[in-house]
């Protein structure tokens, strides 16, 4: 590749300390992730899974080892800078999806907008066009509890999308949703790669997996094995539980 | 984000617990209430104060005879007649800080009119008296110094004496009446002035002309007045200098040496009326200090609820710093948060406080005092009191790490 790979991961350690207990989640993990990828990390429970992709949405720093996003070394940024990065590059997606309670799709869709200064009209619009983007265009002033899981982790994915980002993180977006409705969400996430977006996501069912193009699978810290492979296709059932497509 | 942003983000939160909200927004409007109901009590007080010592006469000194130090043995005030006519025509002409200077003879006397008696005071005193107690004339017209100088037998009557004389609301002007027997024609009718500080009823009264007076009433005419001098400084801050100017002019004229006791008596009013208003002004800051505590525990209550709210939006705040939110949005948002619910509770305290003033003017018969200076320190306070009791919870929601706050449960 010509182009410097979006993430570059090298040597990443991530220890944590509790008092005079040491855990080492991460051993030296290093990684590179090409714009346009979609990537599905598998593992057991406590592998690190979580913890790397804490660190690839800057959530977290590292302890030791480096990490460049988009060419850019992490390490030196304040975190004013993080916070900015994680508006504008980066979009989450969370496995209990997160969203503000008693604030209705719009609101809960318009968050990142409103920590980038964008004003109020463009801010409506935007919101209102990454939900119709998910399939939410009638939804827009539900509250979360009004709402299905699989519509509140599409709220998510919309809110996560508003802000037109280059990567999207997933820890477990399917975890807490019946298959029919994961099979829905990772049409979501297919379409968003054919746009051009890198999608990560973690999960530990391999029916989900087999809809990335590349799968990485860690163990105790480390990464074990990283294949490519060929994409299943994500076609919604004509009669999902959901009642909008 | 833009203020208004925040102001609005804030808004919502604090309307989702709206009972909390409004729990935590009362302990700043009872102490804002408080606050402006204690200074207007305070207030209504010293009006009150200052009216009655009004009603007594503006910057008004009393000069009597007699020696003040002489303790009991010199009989009392007065009882040693040592001002002259000459010393008041000279208070009255030669003192710069001095405006006006009147004799006041006493004297109790029977009053008749033609189907009514009644006993009172009957004072001799020259126009000048009137402009030196501040007292109107409302029916007829006060006597006059040619009265004075004539020795002319008229009289002006206050409004209790024309009440047990002529009736309530008779008008006695033109009648005759009799002071001591003597035929006196009533020239006018003296203002409602009420009570003074000491309880004494200044409307029963009869006023007639000095000279008239030693006359008819209390022996001949002598060359001492066996009373006392009303004088009325040029300012209420002029008193202090117009006493000075009066003792220096009377023990200069009374030849005194300079180890001699004074041998009169200056009482000034106006300085038993600022030891009263400044018993009130005490009073005042007191009930103020007492409504600021109260105004205090308000903001602890909302330091308590924000701490509250930190821990349990501990999620939110995880949420917002995972989409790009900055720690000084998320500082500001909560700071917003407190500042708007103690800047509310000020606002509906400052209504409340003028309310519970206004009910307790109307009770205690005061005036109602609003002071727009008051109204501003006490919203201003509160606000205060809202950004430093919410700055500790907003400082501890800032330094939350986006993920320690996200895996809060
Ligand atoms: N904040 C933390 N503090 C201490 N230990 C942690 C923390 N987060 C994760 N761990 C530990 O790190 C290891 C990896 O966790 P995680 O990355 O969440 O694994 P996964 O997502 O693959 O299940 C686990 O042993 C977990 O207990
Ligand atoms: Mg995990």
């Amino acid at each position: 590749m010509d182009r410097p790979a979006l993430v570059q991961l090298k040597d990443v350690t991530k220890i944590y300390r509790m008092g005079d207990v040491e855990l080492v989640a991460l051993r030296g993990v290093s990684l590179e992730i090409a714009q346009g990828e979609f990537t599905a990390i598998m593992g057991a429970s406590g592998s690190g899974k979580s913890t790397l992709m804490n660190l690839l949405g800057c959530l977290d720093r590292p302890t030791a080892g480096s990490y460049l996003l988009e060419g850019q070394d992490i390490s030196v940024l304040s975190n004013d800078q993080l916070a900015s990065l994680r508006n504008q590059t980066l979009g989450f997606v969370f496995q209990s999806f997160n969203l503000l309670s008693r604030t209705s799709a719009l609101e809960n869709v318009e968050l990142p907008l409103l920590y980038s200064g964008v004003p109020a009209a463009e801010r409506h619009q935007r919101a209102r066009e990454s939900l119709v983007r998910v399939g939410l265009g009638d939804r827009l002033h539900h509250h979360p509890n009004q709402m299905s899981g699989g519509q509140q982790q599409r709220v998510a994915i919309a809110r996560a999308l508003v802000n037109r980002p280059r990567v999207i993180l997933a820890d477990e977006p399917t975890g807490n949703l019946d298959s029919r409705t994961s099979v829905d969400v990772m049409a979501l996430f297919q379409a968003l790669g054919r746009t051009g977006i890198t999608v990560l996501l973690v999960t530990h069912e391999p029916d989900i997996a087999a809809y990335a193009t590349r799968v990485v699978t860690m163990r105790d810290g480390l990464i074990r094995s990283d294949q490519r492979q060929a994409q299943k296709a994500a076609v919604p059932l004509p009669d999902g539980t959901e009642a909008h497509p | 984000m833009s203020w208004l942003m925040t102001l609005r983000v804030a808004l919502r939160a604090l309307a989702r617990n709206k009972m909390r909200s409004f729990l935590t927004g009362l302990g700043v409007v009872i102490g804002v209430a408080a606050v402006i109901a204690m200074v207007a009590i305070g207030d209504g007080a010293k009006a009150r104060v200052e009216a009655t010592f009004a009603a007594m006469g503006s910057n008004m000194l009393i000069v009597m005879n007699g020696s003040s130090a002489g303790g009991g043995a010199m009989g009392g005030f007065g009882s040693q007649p040592t001002l002259t006519w000459d010393d008041l025509k000279a208070i009255q002409t030669e003192l710069s800080a001095v405006r006006e200077a009147a004799p006041l003879l006493r004297s109790s006397a029977q009053l008749l009119s033609d189907d009514a008696n009644w006993g009172s005071s009957v004072q001799g005193t020259t126009p000048g008296f009137l402009r030196v107690r501040s007292w109107d004339v409302v029916q007829g017209a006060s006597f006059t110094q040619s009265d004075v100088d004539g020795g002319a037998k008229v009289a002006l009557l206050g409004q209790t004496v024309v009440g047990k004389l002529y009736g309530a609301n008779a008008n006695p002007v033109g009648q005759i009446m009799r002071i001591k027997n003597v035929p006196f024609t009533v020239a006018g009718v003296l203002a409602r002035k009420g009570q003074s500080p000491f309880g004494q009823d200044y409307d029963d009264v009869v006023l007639i002309p000095v000279t008239t007076f030693q006359q008819k009433i209390a022996g001949g005419l002598k060359s001492y007045i066996t009373g006392v001098i009303m004088v009325s400084a040029i300012s209420a801050d002029a008193t202090q200098r117009a006493q000075a100017q009066i003792r220096e002019l009377l023990r200069d004229r009374h030849r005194l040496s300079d180890d001699a006791d004074d041998d009169f008596n200056i009482r000034n009013l106006s300085e038993i009326a600022s030891a009263r208003q400044e018993g009130t002004r005490t009073l005042t800051t007191l009930l103020a200090a007492i409504a600021a505590v109260s105004l205090l525990v308000g903001g602890i209550g909302i330091m308590n609820i924000m701490l509250v709210s930190v821990t349990e939006r501990t999620r939110e705040i995880g949420v917002r710093m995972a989409v790009g939110a900055r720690a000084r949005d998320i500082q500001l948002q909560f700071l917003v948060e407190a500042l708007t619910l103690s800047v509310a509770g000020g606002l509906v305290g400052v209504g409340l406080g003028l309310g519970i003033a206004w009910r307790l003017a109307a009770a205690f018969g005061w005036s109602v005092l609003v002071r727009p200076d008051i109204i501003l320190l006490a919203v201003g306070f509160s606000g205060l009191v809202g950004v430093a009791f919410g700055f500790y919870p907003a400082l501890k929601a800032s330094r939350l790490d986006p993920i320690t706050a996200l895996r809060f449960e």
